[in-house]
């Protein structure tokens, strides 16, 4: 009673000495020199104050909303000692050409103090088209490494000790055929898979709803990621069996709380459906990992972060009444925004990256890949990732942020911007369950109308000139004063490397125990009963291809058309 | 009588999935005025000759970010020479090394606009360059 009185008190000493410095400081100021903005906004559009105050954080209670990093809700991180005992996982994303050319860069990466692998695969892959279909004419090695055997898998990760470094492979529809070649690859070099550590991005929902990427319609896809949760639940403790990516939908022009919400609620679907695949939720739900964008707006994103954190504990806890702690704390992986790299004066994205690596550092991120400055051009150069390492190192190593957990925590702007940012994603989260569900929203186009929206009124802006990009709309230069990088050109022998690759396989193989795989696989597929996962790998194991795998599921699980929303 | 509009196809070839970028744009040139038909994703060469006949389009801009551009782009201005179509223009735009356009250029691409343009640019070059058929 007593303390209630004292904070209206001081709340009222607070309000009055506001009041006070508005005439006396403030309107003085204001009509010296008027504000350069009617309006200052985040790189979402969301409306910034000028300033923020205890009494914009009246409703948040510390216990119950921040608490302390390691406990319930998670708000400042999932580790009591943030990073003074582990720093986040230095994971840069690289793939193209063969594998062989990104086993090299792979190893290069390493030895430069990379601690992590993280795999781009190309759009051939991406979409389960071997590299030799007509229709990966031009495409084969360009955006990512092709990959359609177990073979290519076994170059890709040679010398490379996958019960020691962790691996991560951005693959969605074809990603329990990519993890099963690796599968069969660990088997062959006597890896015990329940050593393995690692993570398949497997995040299905965000490639119709973003990235685009895509083979089966959305409820066939969904029963192969379940799949996949049934397996790594029984065999690999230590895999991520999913990363529930925001990325994506961000760089498809969502706001950063559109990209909070629409991932999160891409969670509770995933948890849905494996629950009704017959999981418990404690089973699979530990192993749940998520991926963010790191952006510009520096504060709004570490927001985000933090908003998530204690989203996915109050989701876990209230409304699927997980019981293992590690189902309520939210692990994330960070990239920084493609989005936001300029192709004009392109060593200005440097600048960029740090910045917004920096704030997923802040943020409490569990790996982190820093773009590389030169990848609004083409991917990127053996220097542009190194340098992107070294981004990664010099935070962690010379700016002091490691040294102490979660450090913007009671900002007043922070804080109200933490608490924002959730209930925005509350909102969307009725209006989803209100549809029936994140596939039904996605059958109706939802978020992907959502995204698009947001998308153009940033474009907007940028041409109005309220938002301004250094080099793009204001600062430009003719020609590139700044230096004009060398580009990787990855050409068409990559193409014809992975032709005779795949001719050989073929003709080599035991060509009626691949048949017999393939006509396995189809039956357990139309078997809801069924997990397919230990059907392809033994396709994997019988050197069926990338291709043959997924079309042998294609007259089973028709294939996705997207309508035109 | 109005104007004749200006008609645009605008298409995904190839396997790239992003859309962000031709979708504002389609956006951009339907508020400046002109009709705009939208392929979808992945559309073969083929497919998008074939569409730009059937819809008896002025123009084609085509949006890459995949690094398959210098396959698909002369692919499809021959397909539309072959097809009659060799007074159509042919534009296009994504993530693509400057030292490509030339190459572009010569195989009959009227203009590349990179990442940063503003969609002003390509509304004035479209209005610059197309007249609308009766």
């Amino acid at each position: 009673m007593s303390e209630s009185v004292n904070t209206t008190a001081e709340s009222t000493a607070r309000d009055e000495q506001e009041r006070r410095w508005e005439e006396n400081c403030l309107n003085p100021s204001l009509a010296r020199m008027p504000e350069s903005q009617s309006e200052f906004t985040t790189v979402s559009l969301r409306p910034v104050k000028r300033l923020y105050t205890p009494n914009d954080i009246a409703d948040i209670d510390y216990a119950r909303d921040i608490g302390f990093p390691g406990a319930p809700p998670y708000t400042r991180g999932i580790h009591p000692t943030g990073y003074r005992a582990k720093l986040w996982t230095m994971r840069q994303f690289a793939g193209f050409g063969s594998a062989f050319d990104t086993n090299e860069r792979f190893k290069y990466l390493l030895a430069h103090g990379q601690t992590g692998l993280s795999t781009a695969f190309d759009l051939p892959t991406l979409m389960g088209y071997d590299s030799d279909h007509p229709i990966s004419e031009g495409e084969v090695g360009k955006c990512g490494v092709a990959i359609s055997s177990r073979e290519d898998i076994e170059v890709l990760f040679d010398g490379i000790p996958l019960d020691r470094v962790t691996t991560s492979m951005t693959i969605n529809a074809p990603a329990s055929m990519i993890f099963a070649f690796f599968l069969a690859a660990a088997e062959r070099r006597g890896i015990a898979l329940h050593s393995i550590g690692g993570t398949l991005q497997n995040d299905i929902l965000k490639e119709y709803i973003a990235q685009k990427e895509w083979i089966y319609p959305p409820r066939p896809a969904m029963r192969l990621v379940t799949d996949t949760f049934r397996f790594c639940a029984a065999e690999m403790p230590k895999w991520n069996s999913i990363s529930i990516s925001g990325y994506h939908i961000r760089e498809a022009g969502s706001t950063a709380a559109q990209e909070l919400a629409f991932t999160l609620r891409d969670g509770i679907e995933y948890v849905d459906y494996g629950i009704r695949a017959g999981l418990d939720v404690d089973e699979f739900a530990p192993r749940l990992s998520f991926f963010f964008n790191a952006h510009n707006d520096f504060f709004e994103e570490i927001a985000k972060y933090r908003a998530a954190r204690r989203i996915w504990h109050r989701v876990m806890t209230e409304r699927f009444k997980a019981k293992n702690p590690r189902s309520r704390q939210m692990r994330f992986h960070t990239q920084t925004a493609g989005v936001s790299l300029t192709v004009q004066q392109p060593i200005n994205n440097i600048i960029r990256v740090a910045i917004q690596a920096l704030a997923g550092v802040i943020g409490g991120t569990q790996s982190l890949h820093c773009d590389g400055y030169d990848e609004a051009l083409a991917l990127p150069t053996e220097r542009a990732a190194l340098i992107a390492l070294r981004t990664q190192q010099i935070i962690a190593h010379e700016t002091g942020v490691v040294n102490t957990v979660d450090p913007l925590a009671g900002s007043y702007f922070v804080e109200r911007l933490t608490k924002d940012m959730e209930e925005e994603a509350w909102e969307y989260f009725r209006k989803i369950d209100e549809m029936g569900g994140m596939v039904e929203a996605i059958e109706a186009g939802f978020p992907q109308k959502e995204i698009h929206e947001s998308a153009y009124q940033y474009q907007r802006a940028v041409e109005r000139g309220e938002k301004v990009i250094v080099g793009v709309n204001e600062f430009e230069m003719e020609g590139n004063e700044l230096g004009e990088p060398n580009i990787l050109q990855i050409d068409e022998t990559v193409a014809e490397l992975q032709r005779e690759r795949l001719d050989r396989l073929r003709r080599t193989r035991n060509q009626a125990a691949a048949d017999r795989a393939l006509d396995a696989l189809r039956r357990g597929a139309e078997d809801p009963r069924a997990n397919t996962m230990p059907l392809l790998i033994d396709c994997a194991r019988a050197d069926c291809t990338l291709g043959e795998m997924c079309d042998a599921l294609r007259p089973v699980f028709g294939e996705y058309q997207e309508p035109s929303f | 009588m109005s104007e004749p509009r200006i008609r645009v196809l605008l298409a995904k070839p190839g396997l790239d999935g992003h859309d962000r970028g031709v979708k504002v744009i389609a956006r951009a040139l339907r508020d400046a005025g002109m009709e705009v038909i939208y392929t979808g994703l992945r559309q073969t060469p083929e497919q998008i000759v074939n569409a730009a006949l059937q819809e008896d389009v002025d123009i084609v801009g085509l949006s890459i970010l995949s690094g398959a551009h210098m396959t698909i782009f002369p692919r499809i201005r021959n397909l539309m020479q072959e097809r009659g179509m060799g007074d159509v223009l042919l534009f296009g735009g994504g993530i693509i090394p400057e030292e490509d356009i030339p190459k572009l250029k010569e195989a009959g691409v009227s203009e590349i606009f990179l990442p940063g343009t503003s969609t002003e640019d390509i509304i004035r070059f479209i209005r610059g360059n197309v007249t609308p058929r009766e």
